[in-house]
């Protein structure tokens, strides 16, 4: 089901945690609300879900509004950071949960129960765990009860906080991918939180970059990566390099092959991989200087050193590539920049 | 054991923790049994089934089992507000619900008498507008058990809502539960084991409870006479086998019920995966 956000506002004391905002969540898209930790990630979450109150502005729910009603009627399912499982029950009944609290006339039969909890453990790949306790699961297994936990009551929309924030990193990568496929799957609309840019980029087929409150911007991974609205989503998604044009970066950028004569803005900010270097041929007008550098799996992270000065420069190349070029540390190094993206 | 463990100081803890235990609890307990020995066992079931005895028994298990049951109920609600809610006041309740724990017995038992006996205060009130008389009835002995075991329920139930981890809570709602179906299925089941511990606390100190209850009571054979205000008048007229014979029944039975209450625990602890 879409979700329309509008005018959303909440403060806390003296603090705001969400300044008027507005989004609309399409039906089926995997959404990530990404952002540095207090950027108001978790509490808008939480207003979708009906956990938190509103100052101001409206949820809507596949075109119903849905601002007064209480977590419990808003049809929303939610995925704890800490899964929240009940620990007095068994999985099992974790899961049945939600369908044992209907109301008389809604209940299904004990049969229809077990049959579906069951498919839904199933889903989640943990049937054999059925009998067991949640304090007797390790942290994948408990988060992905929490998710079947949640998705028993057919929920129109999956919220998810920070879902695979106390995982460990291998656990955390098989999840990201398993989730991606359930969604898939299942095609339920669904929100996660993150701070976790590399996660929110793998995982959500749409990104919502929040920052103090506001949305920064929204859009697929791809066009946020590509073309950042602000200096702050091209700092905080991937790296980059940040050159300033009122700190004397005038020259050595024009050095480096970038126009610097009608510049959209004060401040370049450059991707690693759009920074190529080669081994200087002219020992004279070479003005930088290979530090060292790192492996990263497929790629290496070259750090260069500006000559003249203590700032470190990155550039990103495959594997294969830097071989081929034969560098040393302390190397000369000419350097070209083939794209920016400007700021004021 | 105590090479292979990593935690040093093993002897001396155990050494000391055993001393402890026989010179306070053991050794006095074991007098009791082997100067019952004395007695024969017919002698003894004399004294025992002796009618002012049985009916002894009656009233300080029936009024600290009812007693033990209003402070729970209340008690938890006391928790409840203390953990939960934020207002004017708070700390001052936090410190009154102690002050039974610190008072002595006697002090409460004789401020209790006053207020309801059928001249003071609550005690006149309660004849003239509901014809019930509290003081020199079983019901005075309730009251007094209630006002000192109310703080064994509080101070066991409270760190145990206040850990609470209100996600849980949230989880339950978000999956459609009601507040009563929150407070029923999620918070009840995991504090009932602490309010039974509460429960266990409060009943075995309401079963020997001296003090506070004499003095309300008014100690009439059959009627309100407590099992150990029989034994110190046993012991007053230097019955001491009589004395003895009463005191080892108090003990196993109250032994029974904290060991009924422990298996309690341990299978609903267990049923609940907390095992």
């Amino acid at each position: 089901m879409s979700i329309l956000l509008s005018n959303i506002s909440k403060k806390f004391g003296t603090f705001t945690a969400l300044d008027t905002i507005n989004l609309e969540i399409p039906e089926g898209e995997l959404v990530a609300l990404l952002g540095p930790s207090g950027c108001g990630k978790t509490t808008l979450l939480r207003i979708i879900a009906g956990l938190e109150r509103t100052d101001q502005g409206r949820v809507l729910i596949s075109g119903q509004d849905r601002t007064d009603h209480d977590v419990s009627q808003r049809g929303i399912g939610f995925v704890f950071q800490h899964y929240a499982l009940f620990r007095h029950m068994s999985v099992f009944e974790n899961v049945a949960f939600g369908l044992r609290v209907k109301p008389r006339r809604e209940r299904p039969s004990n049969a229809v129960i077990d049959k579906k909890v069951h498919a839904l453990l199933d889903l989640v790949q943990l049937d054999w765990l059925h009998n067991r306790y949640p304090d007797q699961l390790s942290g994948g297994q408990r988060q992905r009860i929490a998710l079947a936990r949640a998705l028993a009551v057919e929920p129109s929309v999956l919220l998810l906080d920070e879902p695979f924030g106390a995982l460990d990193a291998s656990v955390r990568k098989d999840l990201r991918q398993w989730l991606r496929n359930l969604h898939h799957d299942l095609n339920v609309t669904s929100i996660f939180v993150t701070h976790d840019q590399e996660e929110a980029m793998e995982v959500a087929s749409q990104v919502v970059v929040l920052n103090h409150g506001h949305i920064e911007q929204q859009g697929s991974p791809g066009d946020i990566y590509d073309h950042p609205a602000n200096a702050f989503v091209s700092r905080f998604i991937g790296h980059t390099n940040i050159f300033d044009l009122d700190e004397h970066d005038v020259d050595w950028l024009q050095t480096a092959g970038l126009s610097t004569a009608q510049p959209r803005g004060k401040i370049a900010h450059v991707r690693p991989h759009d920074i190529v270097i080669e081994k200087s041929t002219t020992e004279t007008d070479a003005f930088v200087t290979l530090k060292d550098w790192q492996h990263l799996g497929s790629l290496i992270r070259i750090e260069l050193i500006k000559n003249g000065s203590a700032s470190s420069v990155y550039a990103e190349m495959p594997n294969d590539q830097f071989r081929r070029l034969h560098l040393n540390k302390g190397d000369k190094v000419d350097l070209r920049i083939r794209h920016a993206h400007w700021f004021h | 054991m105590a090479q292979s463990s990593i935690m040093p100081g093993f002897r001396p803890a155990i050494s000391f923790t055993i001393v402890y235990l026989s010179l306070v609890v053991l050794i006095p307990l074991s007098t009791l049994v082997f100067q019952s020995f004395q007695l024969s066992w017919d002698d003894y079931v004399h004294i025992i089934t002796n009618k002012r005895v049985l009916s002894s028994f009656r009233v300080s298990f029936s009024t600290a089992l009812i007693a033990a049951l209003v402070a729970s109920f209340f008690g938890f609600i006391v928790a409840w507000v203390l953990v939960r809610y934020s207002f004017f006041g708070k700390r001052f309740f936090h410190a009154l619900i102690d002050f039974p724990f610190a008072l002595p017995t006697a002090v409460a038992g004789i401020v209790l008498a006053t207020i309801f006996q059928p001249s003071g205060f609550l005690g006149r009130l309660l004849i003239d507008s509901f014809g019930v008389q509290v003081a020199f009835k079983p019901l005075g002995i309730v009251m007094a058990l209630i006002f000192i075991s109310i703080p064994f329920v509080v101070r066991t139930v409270e760190p145990v809502l206040l850990e609470f981890e209100s996600s849980m809570e949230e989880a339950a709602s978000s999956l459609g539960a009601t507040r009563l179906q929150v407070f029923g299925k999620i918070i009840f089941p995991n504090v009932f084991p602490a309010l039974l511990t509460g429960f266990a606390l409060a009943f075995a100190r309401g079963v020997g409870e001296y003090g506070s209850v004499i003095f309300i009571a008014g100690n009439l054979p059959y009627v309100s006479e407590i099992v150990p205000l029989l034994i110190v008048t046993k012991l007053e007229q230097f019955d001491i086998e009589g004395a003895t014979a009463i005191a080892l029944t108090m003990l196993v039975i109250s032994f029974l019920l904290l060991l009924l209450i422990n298996v309690l625990q341990y299978w609903v602890r267990k049923r609940s995966g907390q095992l």
